[in-house]
């Protein structure tokens, strides 16, 4: 399969970037994924626009997650996990082993499937992030914490308990820390492993309009199962499939309403419309 | 309904049957068993109160406020106690940890990060031996590793003895504790740019702790009672009083140094050794002060073990919110 040019001037988006010229803040060049002698992604190639939101949908065991983890090389910590093709970073590849992982990981942040807080108080799991980059000083710390706990709209509700446990917060609350702790080191990219798959749906519904929210300032790239919830959230949707070899292969990319209106993959209109998978 | 309306099938009729028949033995052999556990359950317990209680009774005529406070009285001479032991075994506990400890808790990072590398592997077979070591060879160990190049036996050898096997009870519960913490919690940390060190003791630790404590006063409490590895090592010494010595330390312008030196470089008693050499003798006062020896030492492993709960308590419901 190949990749449809996008029209990409002709598009018209309801958030605030529109007078910003729509400009591939990630590009994804024939990318494969191995693990051992398998391969579990072939030849992926995608654009991942800034200040949009990039849905990636397809049936389960695709290889979603895996994309998703390579973006920030988190399949490095897969021993026999090897990569292929190229992951340009505005025109950086950075799956080239010179590129330093810490550096990678800090401008493209991660939030992932089940919320993962640190056993520490909530002022603690969001200032450890800056703290890892030399941030010492409370002053500096605390406007930290309050800008991204702020951003992540949960500032109302744990003002006044910073120095609780982060594990003492609900679910919803949890992965809102979890997203708080990823953007207070300011990263321009920030990877969703499902974010809300864990969470009750008002919890979701506050996650997706958080993520309205702060995609004005990042660059937004969601996996996720429920196809709603891609329709409702993302700019541009990502189709995936296996293959006849088990291996994850990108079958269709494109803007979401042209994904779920007018799929151009027999396989896409049968997986959007709920007659597969 | 029932089974034997025309509309039930032939296999609820023979269900119905077998309940019929089945049911008065199912509920005959439910008592028996049931009467079995229970009165095993009990005769398990018979051994544990029937000591706790003993050792209470016959200790607890022996103790007094002196018992803690002055060192051994010579034989004919009423009172004096065990001070000298109780501050041996504090002695050698606490040299024990702190040799023990750094160790134990590096290692087990190293075997619960890389379990199957060929380090990783040899390091959990070791430790598998080293805990089936019998103690007293341990204790053999430490004779001629440290008591004879050095001339004397000394509190030191006796401490670096129940390190040794405390090691691999160490070793083995943080092991087992890191890899509780969930994968999540590392990759959290992971994403964020931390290295992995990093992870290890800001993120890993402190989510293993309350395990690792646990752990380590099993360890503890397994050291302050063992005897055999004493034996040749911190030997006993019933005129040890870090009091005297801190005094006349001071006394002589020593330095911190040197006076820790003169605490550890001697040789010191423990509870569990003096209760060995006191029950042994044929005079019946010392008889029925190994006793007394035997509830302290028992109310010092207990005092470990319930300080350590309430703080692991405290800990857990701080972080639980």
């Amino acid at each position: 399969m190949t990749i449809q040019t996008l029209e990409i001037e002709s598009q018209t988006h309801s958030a605030g970037s529109d007078a910003k010229p729509l400009g591939a803040k990630m590009e994804v060049q024939n990318m494969s994924v191995f693990y051992g002698k398998f391969r579990a992604l072939t030849d992926i190639n995608m654009n991942i626009y800034a200040n949009k939101i990039t849905a990636i949908i397809g049936p389960s065991g695709c290889g979603k997650s895996t994309l998703l983890r390579s973006f920030n090389r988190m399949n490095d910590l897969t021993p026999s996990a090897r990569v292929e093709g190229s992951i340009l970073l505005d025109g950086r590849d950075i799956t080239a082993n010179r590129e330093d992982v810490v550096d990678v990981r800090r401008r493209i942040g991660m939030v992932f499937q089940r919320p993962n807080p640190f056993p520490k108080n909530i002022y603690e799991n969001v200032a450890y992030g800056p703290r890892l980059y030399g941030i010492r000083r409370k002053n500096d710390l605390d406007l930290i914490v309050e800008k991204s706990l702020k951003q992540a709209a949960l500032w109302e509700e744990v003002k006044d308990k910073l120095h609780q446990s982060g594990l003492s917060l609900s679910g919803g609350q949890q992965q809102r820390l979890c997203i708080a702790r990823a953007l207070a080191v300011e990263p321009e990219v920030i990877l969703m492993d499902e974010p809300a798959s864990a969470l009750d749906p008002i919890s979701t519904l506050r996650i997706e309009e958080l993520m309205h929210d702060i995609v004005k300032e990042y660059t937004i790239l969601i996996v996720t199962h429920n196809m709603q919830q891609a329709a409702r959230v993302s700019d541009f949707t990502a189709m995936m499939m296996i293959d006849e070899h088990r291996s994850g292969r990108m079958i269709e990319f494109g803007e979401t309403k042209s994904i779920f209106t007018n799929p151009k993959d027999k396989r896409t209109e049968d997986y959007v419309t709920g007659r597969f998978g | 309904m029932t089974a034997t309306t025309a509309t039930s099938t032939r296999f609820q009729q023979l269900i119905a049957e077998q309940q019929a028949s089945l049911t008065p033995r199912r509920k005959i052999v439910n008592a028996v068993m049931l009467s079995l556990t229970g009165l095993m359950t009990l005769l398990a317990l018979i051994p544990l109160f029937w000591i706790v209680g003993y050792v209470i009774y016959k200790g607890g005529q022996q103790l007094n406020l002196d018992f803690f406070t002055q060192l051994p009285r010579p034989l004919g001479m009423d009172g004096g106690g065990v001070l000298h032991a109780i501050q041996g075994t504090v002695v050698i506990t606490l040299l024990a940890a702190v040799f023990a400890t750094p160790p134990g808790v590096l290692a087990a990072f190293y075997a619960a990060r890389f379990p199957n590398t060929p380090l990783g592997v040899a390091l959990r077979f070791s430790t598998d031996v080293l805990s089936g070591v019998p103690s007293i060879v341990i204790g053999l160990f430490a004779y001629a590793l440290i008591v004879k190049p050095m001339g004397h036996y000394s509190g030191l050898a006796g401490g670096i003895a129940m390190a040794i096997l405390m090691l691999p009870t160490i070793i083995r519960t943080t092991e087992e504790m890191l890899k509780l913490v969930p994968h999540a919690l590392r990759e959290g940390s992971l994403a964020l740019g931390a290295p992995e060190w990093k992870t290890s003791i800001i993120v890993l630790f402190p989510a293993a702790l309350n395990g690792v404590i646990t752990g380590f006063l099993l360890a503890i409490a397994r050291a302050a009672g063992e005897t055999a590895p004493l034996l040749f090592t911190a030997l006993g010494n019933e005129r040890y009083d870090i009091g005297t010595i801190v005094r006349n330390g001071v006394a002589q312008n020593q330095s911190f140094l040197q006076i820790l030196e003169r605490i550890v470089d001697q040789p010191v008693d423990s509870l569990p050794l003096t209760l060995w050499k006191y029950a042994q003798q044929p005079y019946p006062e010392r008889v029925e002060q190994s006793w007394a020896v035997a509830l302290v030492l028992m109310i010092f492993v207990l005092l470990i073990n319930v300080l350590a709960r309430l703080w692991v308590e405290a800990r857990k419901r701080r972080l639980q919110g």
